[in-house]
């Protein structure tokens, strides 16, 4: 152990033979990928800029400039520092759209990857611990739900709830349930098998508690990388839903929604159909090299 | 053999039962009334509104509606369009041939490309074309493939004016649908120049529809290709002087192939999907697009239907992948 750290650029400082701290483990192999660090860059930078959007944002997302329409961005003839990438058809500035933008895809992420999360969780115990007809049938349902393509699901439901961002968080959580109930289910099962499992039961534990105190939390490690590509993906499937008028309904400046918006001025505001799809691509492209970064840290078959 | 084809065709039955029972709830989900809304905004008066409720089934017990619904579904019967009044089964089955059409070439786009990209990014390891590759396929798996349409219409139709903007061919070409495959159509007729363009209506929708299998096909084949160049037969093969050629494209690629033909089989929900926004995209004839106008016209009979048959057939290609298995690879075959 000590021998890795030192050789991956971490000067052993624990005393010989003792074997570092997890955290700093983890950190010394996510570290040494450096696609992984970029990514991790990336999003912080997006979080900041959604947080700070308030303070960075030149202009309101949804205040319309009846003396700006379709400005192109400052460098094209016409454009102006005002707008710094130009307006819309409706004379909105794109730059403070794209800021703003960011908030409702994080919040997209954050919103869809916990509630597939909780709700996957609860069902994947549910379904590792009463293997029978509870068990069968959980996972019945969501071998049915990974029939349909992803986005076909996410329309159906979509269709029967209403379009609208609410309920397109809601679809697409739906839509990525099945991968955390079946990774969950798996580890559970593993871990139901080990001693430490067995000790806790004899010592009187409960379900309940053997569920979420002793189980669980040695099923995290697939469960954080499924969530950080769950957080692409659903950035990916909301803007899809938003770009088909099923999403987020305008004038919220939600990236997919303004792809939609502006896509019959394709030909005469190229600024306005570019710049939204390439947050969308750079938001998920981060994500993505996030979670394959985390997928080799925690592959306990690379730490050789 | 017979033994496993029988049990994996036997583990269709519960999914398949799982589908129509969403595809049940799906319209029982909806808000208001279903009567009332197939009548529309002229209003019934209460005593046709019962006659109709009762012509339906819709007076019974749930249990006996969906006895009712299975059976009509067993006998290809899945409603009439609330729109065109036609059948759905008979809308869905001449718009299928053209997202078959679309969504065969964009998976041979992709594995024809992904593949050998995949393979050689794995022997030439760490080189630049090795890199090349891996960061191409990473941002071909990264983007929003509606975006990615838009960009190509933008670049290769308006900037360029090398391929149509949309549809499936010119207007002034009409091909008799005999197979409903334009390409094998337009084939057959005396007119070259109709296969001409259906091809050029089909490279642009090909290419972005396959862009996301194909960057996780050549990411998949890559790194299946390490594991297995790293075994001992594989040295053993060169120590014994066998050709490098030979070494890669026989002993290498053929047990590399597992891990490859999953992927390739998983795309196909992937590809569904993307051909639901591609067809959207170029105005392509599809069943995709046909689901998404579905659902702004609150065509329900159009949307349940459409739904169960999408659902069968990612089923049937999933099935047809576990068999293929059992081809590949005996050990699949006879384990149990």
């Amino acid at each position: 152990m000590t021998a890795d750290t030192t050789i991956l650029g971490h000067p052993a400082s624990e005393a010989a033979g003792a074997p570092p701290h997890p955290l700093r483990e983890f950190w010394s192999y996510f570290s040494a990928n450096p696609g992984a660090v970029a990514g991790l860059a990336l999003i912080l930078a997006l979080i900041l800029l959604a947080l700070c959007a308030g303070i960075v944002a030149p202009h309101s997302p949804i205040v319309t400039h009846d003396d700006a329409f379709l400005r192109p961005p400052f460098w094209e003839e016409g454009g102006s520092l005002t707008y710094p990438l130009g307006t819309d058809s409706i004379g909105r500035d794109m730059l403070s759209r794209l800021i703003y933008g960011a908030r409702l895809s994080l919040l997209i992420g954050v919103v869809v990857v916990i509630l597939a999360l909780v709700a996957g969780i609860i069902l994947g115990l549910v379904a590792g611990f009463f293997e029978g007809v509870v068990g069968i049938a959980i996972m019945r349902l969501m071998d049915v739900f990974l029939t349909l393509p992803s986005l076909l699901l996410a329309i159906v439901i979509v269709a029967i709830l209403g379009p609208g961002l609410a309920n397109a968080m809601i679809a697409v959580a739906i839509v990525q349930l099945p991968n955390y109930v079946r990774l969950t289910r798996a580890a559970v099962i593993s871990e139901l098998a080990k001693d430490y499992v067995t000790a806790s039961k004899v010592s009187g534990a409960g379900t309940l508690r053997l569920m979420f105190a002793t189980v669980l939390p040695n099923c995290l490690a697939p469960l954080i990388v499924q969530a950080s590509l769950g957080f692409s993906s659903a950035i990916l499937d909301a803007a899809a839903l938003g770009f088909l008028g099923l999403g987020a309904q305008p004038p919220q400046p939600e990236w997919g929604t303004m792809l939609a918006d502006s896509r019959e001025l394709m030909l005469r505001a190229w600024w306005a159909v570019t710049f939204p799809g390439l947050m969308i691509l750079v938001t998920v492209l981060a994500f993505n090299l996030l979670g394959d970064g985390l997928r080799d840290a925690f592959d306990p078959k690379l730490k050789r | 053999m017979l033994r496993f084809v029988l049990t994996r065709v036997s583990l269709i039955i519960p999914t398949f039962i799982g589908l129509t029972l969403l595809t049940f709830i799906l319209v029982r989900l909806i808000p208001g009334d279903p009567i009332e809304a197939m009548a529309g905004e002229h209003g019934l008066d209460p005593a046709r509104h019962a006659q109709l409720l009762h012509e339906y089934g819709m007076d019974r017990p749930v249990l006996v509606q969906y006895a009712f619904y299975i059976e009509r579904v067993l006998h290809g019967d899945l409603g009439i369009s609330a729109v065109t009044h036609a059948p759905v089964i008979q809308e869905f089955s001449t718009l299928w041939p053209a997202t078959i059409e679309l969504s065969t070439c964009a998976m041979l786009f992709a594995i024809l490309v992904g593949m050998p990209a995949g393979i050689i990014a794995a022997v030439k390891r760490n080189s630049i074309f090795d890199h090349g590759v891996m960061a191409l396929s990473l941002g071909g798996y990264s983007m929003p493939i509606f975006w990615w349409g838009l960009l190509a219409i933008l670049l290769f139709s308006s900037l360029l004016g090398w391929t149509p903007v949309s549809g499936r061919i010119d207007v002034q070409y009409y091909i008799e649908p005999t197979t409903g495959f334009l390409l094998i159509d337009s084939w057959n007729s005396d007119d070259p120049g109709a296969f001409w363009s259906a091809l050029s209506h089909l490279v642009l929708p090909m290419i972005v529809l396959g862009t996301q299998p194909l960057a996780t096909i050549a990411r998949m084949t890559r790194s299946a290709m390490l594991e297995v160049l790293g075994e001992d037969y594989i040295r053993t093969a060169r120590a014994k002087g066998v050709p490098p050629r030979r070494v890669v494209g026989l002993h290498a690629l053929r047990n590399a192939l597992i891990p490859v033909v999953t992927v390739i089989g998983l795309q196909v929900g992937s590809i569904f999907t993307g051909a639901i926004l591609t067809e959207t995209i170029f105005s392509w004839p599809g069943v995709g697009k046909w689901l998404v106008e579905g659902i702004f016209r609150r065509d329900y009979p159009v949307l349940q239907g459409g739904v169960l048959l999408l659902g069968i057939m990612v089923m049937t290609v999933n099935l047809t992948v576990d068999l293929l298995y059992g081809v590949i690879n005996p050990r699949i075959r006879h384990a149990r």
